[in-house]
């Protein structure tokens, strides 16, 4: 492949605390093509930090620095407030956790989805609500004009975050993050909601990121998987290869994952010892 | 050992720890405060000015010099003389004794009350608690000072029936905070294995509840001292608190009201006085609300 | 999705709901109407030492005392005057008063126009300076604007209303001469105009007078603005925690991520959903305008509900007290009670 979609270099991110300016995403460095990475750990290992930081959302008091963050030849880090902003969504876009709390309330669902074409093209009314029912069609809503003028409550969890998917590809972004996507929705649905986003990004052919702390997930949904561990990288593979990882986290992760032929009593717990330890 | 890192050390290894290293990460924030730092002082001024008051005043507050009528502020008499000669400056400063007396005993008063009753309220629930909380609710949709004007007017003015008015009026809102803290502790399950080790419900609600509600106590108290303040000058404007020729800073003002417009010092000096103490307050309790009850940041 | 079904009983459903809850709202401003008067009729009947010498003042002669004292009927069980009070009150029978020698009720509706004139100009200064200045004191928090906001506001918890009335009149009207002096309306202009509404400023305009309309606006500018001030710290304080509240939600960064304009995301995501409390902090507000009027009409010479009051505090006509306070208080209810209201009306999560 030529140059990548996105390309990182020791990214980082420190917040102040009482005790001091800490980092929670250290020297994060990878590459991202028009493909599938995923990126696993823990909760709190710092993905969210570092799909953030992708957007430039971090808000003071935390600090982003990079020797490098090119988004398909911009530098990212150079970028005003305002061409970054041209760039949400409509070039970067970014699936966030929970819809309870990332659709705004009191905001019909069918608005929130045209405001995010909005932002980006100036297009009739008609056919920004066109296109809304059209994208509500493409991520599989039955009876579209009646779920665009609902507010955020009064859809499932399934649904609502359907309703993010449509948002977030509106404007047709090249590259999406996705952050948790499905974490907060129940087991029976959560299959469906990656598949969806997995047939929308194979159709549209963006690259996308998929962040997680469920490791089979990441596995089978992605191309490339990065590990991470209390800020940094501590594993890149193909996701064929992961049987294969090296370092001890990857591995204590991989133990803990239970089979379906389950013959242990009890899972192994991870041994922070084998590699340094997360601080405690 | 007390060092730094005992003080902040995450996994505290007696209560002790835990409680000082709480105390030093509070005290800490709050001297980081800048606001918090001078509302701080302008209290441990207002008190060391009550208590050194004779020392500090020229003259003495009641002594009139009708030679001396309504001199402007001057090298002699800073804030100028009011109509009797007195001397303004010294009027002020003993006056801090006045409004320090009325705050401290609103809230000796209205603090405990408040807080037994809240406690008492969310501790039993049932019936007691749709009483007290419905009498705490319309004593909360009424106007404050309304309702201590009509209590100061029914007892008579004198600056004790204005301490027990706005003393009256204060309780509801700490009692509806105690209530709530009461509650949360109440299902909470060391609340419950305190009463299954057969603890009395005097010695649950004295020993458990009422020490978990203290800091959101201070914090609401602190906050309500301008408020105390003002409607105890604005009780003493209207003639109804304080009476001549006690130094209070409200009357000071009343009595300054027809010399207004050509001497204006007479009424203007008290009133930096209250607005400088109750800033004070303000800044404090803001201060000790972000440390204490973060949740609440930024509400009124 | 059956939250979505709107056949037609489920209209029917809603207009129940809506006949039930307002059923609820009559119950509980009854009831709390019903508390407001049993602390007047508390501070009337069992405050005073002696309730008879309180309500004819301290000038009455024998005769008037003893004449009073049975009218009272103080001679009947308490339980029995408080029913006859609040029997009294709902036939609108407040007393007379001792100052006025007039029905109190009669004097009340006569000053509340001018009340409500000054506390409604003063809430529309407080509402359009004070929530532009909470919303940016919560986008810039911790920056200069925002310590700014943050003294400006808590000045508004510390300087003494009739203080800064005062000392208003002593540079605005004495020192500059920008404004008029004490009193609704120069003497010479008083009772022109045809009362319509009570509101000085309307029935001038009705009444097609534009010099009694400015010599209002001129008399009614310092107190309404001085009254503004005060809400105006409160409602920006309110409007700075609430905006904080919302520019940390997860939807605020939503906006964001679809690449909106900040000041949309600040204006249409943050702050759209905080209109709804943000009434009930304006209802409190203008309540509390009716309180702080109490001073500023007293210094202001304002004729007011609260000029009343005072004059009415200082002849210890306990009438006119309770009166002026039982209006003040029921209103004080009704505000603080229809913010509740429109709270459950007008936010779309409650109304599904
Ligand atoms: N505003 C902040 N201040 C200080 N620390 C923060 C802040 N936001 C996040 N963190 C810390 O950053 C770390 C990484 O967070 P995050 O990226 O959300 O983890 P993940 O998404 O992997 O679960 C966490 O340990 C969290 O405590
Ligand atoms: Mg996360």
């Amino acid at each position: 492949m030529s140059a990548p979609l996105l390309s990182i270099e020791d990214l980082r991110v420190s917040f102040p605390t009482p005790k001091g300016r800490i980092e929670v995403v250290k020297g994060v460095t990878f590459d991202l093509g028009r493909e599938r990475l995923g990126i696993v750990g823990e909760s709190g290992s710092g993905k969210s930090m570092t799909g953030r930081a992708i957007l430039r959302l971090i808000r003071p008091p935390g600090v982003v620095t990079a020797s490098r963050m090119q988004f398909d030849g911009m530098d990212l880090m150079a970028l005003s407030e305002a061409d970054m902003r041209a760039l949400r969504g409509a070039r970067i876009s970014m699936i966030m956790q929970d819809p309870k709390f990332s659709l705004n309330p009191v905001m019909t669902v069918g608005r929130q989805i045209g405001e995010a074409l909005r932002a980006h093209e100036r297009l009739p009314r008609a056919a920004i609500r066109a296109r809304v029912i059209e994208m509500l069609n493409a991520v599989r809503i039955n009876d579209p004009e009646r779920v665009a003028k609902m507010y955020p409550h009064e859809v499932s969890g399934g649904m609502g975050q359907r309703v993010m998917i449509a948002m977030m590809l509106i404007p047709k972004p090249s590259l999406l993050i996705a952050d948790e996507p499905t974490s907060a929705l129940d087991v029976s649905v959560q299959a469906q909601v990656l598949d969806l986003i997995d047939d929308l990004v194979r159709e549209t052919g963006m690259g996308l990121l998929l962040i997680s702390h469920d490791l089979n997930l990441v596995a089978r949904y992605c191309d490339r998987i990065l590990v991470m561990n209390a800020g940094e990288v501590v594993e890149s593979c193909a996701a064929r290869d992961l049987h294969a990882a090296s370092h001890p986290y990857t591995k204590g992760l991989l133990a803990a994952v239970p089979q379906m032929h389950e013959t242990r009593d009890v899972l192994p717990v991870l041994d922070r010892s084998a590699w340094g330890g997360t601080g405690t | 050992m007390i060092s730094r890192d005992w003080l902040l050390d995450t996994s505290p290894t007696s209560r002790l720890q835990a409680n000082a290293g709480r105390a030093y990460i509070a005290a800490g924030q709050l001297l980081r405060n800048p606001l918090a730092v001078i509302g701080g002082i302008i209290i441990l001024l207002l008190i060391l000015t009550a208590a050194f008051a004779p020392w500090i005043a020229p003259e003495s507050p009641v002594g009139q010099n009708l030679q001396n009528r309504l001199l402007p502020p001057s090298a002699s008499h800073w804030m100028g003389t009011d109509e009797l000669g007195r001397d303004i400056f010294s009027r002020v400063i003993y006056g801090s004794r006045i409004t320090l007396m009325i705050v401290a005993l609103v809230a000796v008063i209205s603090a405990p009350l408040g807080l037994i009753i809240g406690a008492v309220s969310g501790y039993f629930g049932g019936w007691i608690d749709r009483i007290i909380m419905g009498v705490t609710d319309v004593f909360l949709s009424m106007p404050k000072l309304i309702l201590a004007l009509a209590f100061v007017a029914a007892l008579g003015p004198g600056i004790e029936n204005a301490i027990i008015a706005i003393a009256i009026t204060a309780w509801p809102a700490y009692a509806r905070i105690a209530r709530a803290e009461t509650m949360t502790f109440c299902n909470s399950e060391f609340i419950a294995a305190t009463r299954l080790l057969g603890a009395s419900h005097m010695r649950v609600i004295t020993r458990h509840v009422l020490p978990l509600c203290v800091s959101s106590m201070i914090v609401r108290v602190t906050l309500d001292m301008a408020g105390i303040i003002l409607t105890a000058a604005g009780l003493g404007f209207l003639g109804l608190g304080a009476q001549p020729p006690l130094p209070e800073w409200g009357a000071m003002i009343s009595r300054g009201r027809t010399f207004i417009l050509d001497q204006w010092w007479v009424a203007t000096m008290p009133g930096f006085a209250i607005i400088l103490v109750s800033l004070g307050f303000c800044f404090l309790g803001d201060g000790l609300r972000d440390v204490l009850d973060p949740k609440q940041s930024g509400k009124s | 999705m059956a939250i979505a079904d709107n056949s037609t009983d489920g209209s029917l459903h809603g207009v129940m709901r809506f006949v039930r809850s307002l059923a609820g709202f009559v119950v509980v401003v009854a009831l709390t109407f019903l508390g407001l008067l049993a602390i007047t009729f508390f501070i009337g009947r069992v405050v005073p030492i002696d309730p008879v010498l309180s309500v004819v003042g301290d000038r009455a002669t024998q005769e008037q005392y003893d004449a009073a004292k049975i009218a009272m009927g103080l001679d009947r069980p308490l339980i029995v005057q408080f029913f006859s009070y609040v029997g009294n009150v709902l036939g609108g029978d407040l007393g007379q008063s001792v100052s006025t020698n007039r029905a109190v009720a009669a004097d009340l509706v006569r000053v509340f126009p001018a009340t409500l004139e000054l506390a409604t100009l003063g809430i529309i200064i407080g509402v359009l300076l004070g929530v532009p200045m909470g919303v940016a004191a919560a986008v810039y928090q911790g920056r200069a604007a925002d310590q700014i906001i943050r003294v400006l506001a808590l000045l508004g918890y510390s300087v003494p209303a009739f203080w800064l009335g005062l000392v208003g009149l002593a540079v605005f009207y004495a020192g500059l001469g920008w404004v008029a002096g004490p009193g609704r309306i120069d003497i010479f202009y008083d009772g022109i105009v045809p009362p319509v509404t009570g509101l000085l400023l309307i029935d001038s305009l009705i009444a097609g007078d534009t010099d009694i309309f400015f010599n209002a606006l001129d008399h009614i500018a310092l107190p309404a603005v001085i009254l503004g001030f005060f809400s105006l710290a409160y409602i920006a304080r309110m409007t700075r925690s609430f905006m904080l509240d919302q520019l940390g939600q997860e939807y605020v960064t939503t906006a964001r991520v679809k690449g909106v304009a900040e000041w949309r995301v600040i204006w249409v995501h943050a702050f759209a959903p905080i209109r709804v409390p943000l009434i009930t902090v304006i209802g409190l507000s203008y309540a509390g305008l009716l309180e702080g009027s109490v001073m500023i009409e007293t210094v202001f010479s304002w004729p007011g509900i609260g000029n009343y009051l005072t004059v009415a505090l200082l002849n210890a006509d306990m009438n006119a007290v309770l009166g002026a306070t039982l209006v003040i208080g029921s209103v004080f209810i009704f505000i603080n009670k229809i913010s509740d209201v429109l709270y459950r009306i007008l936010d779309p999560r409650s109304r599904s």
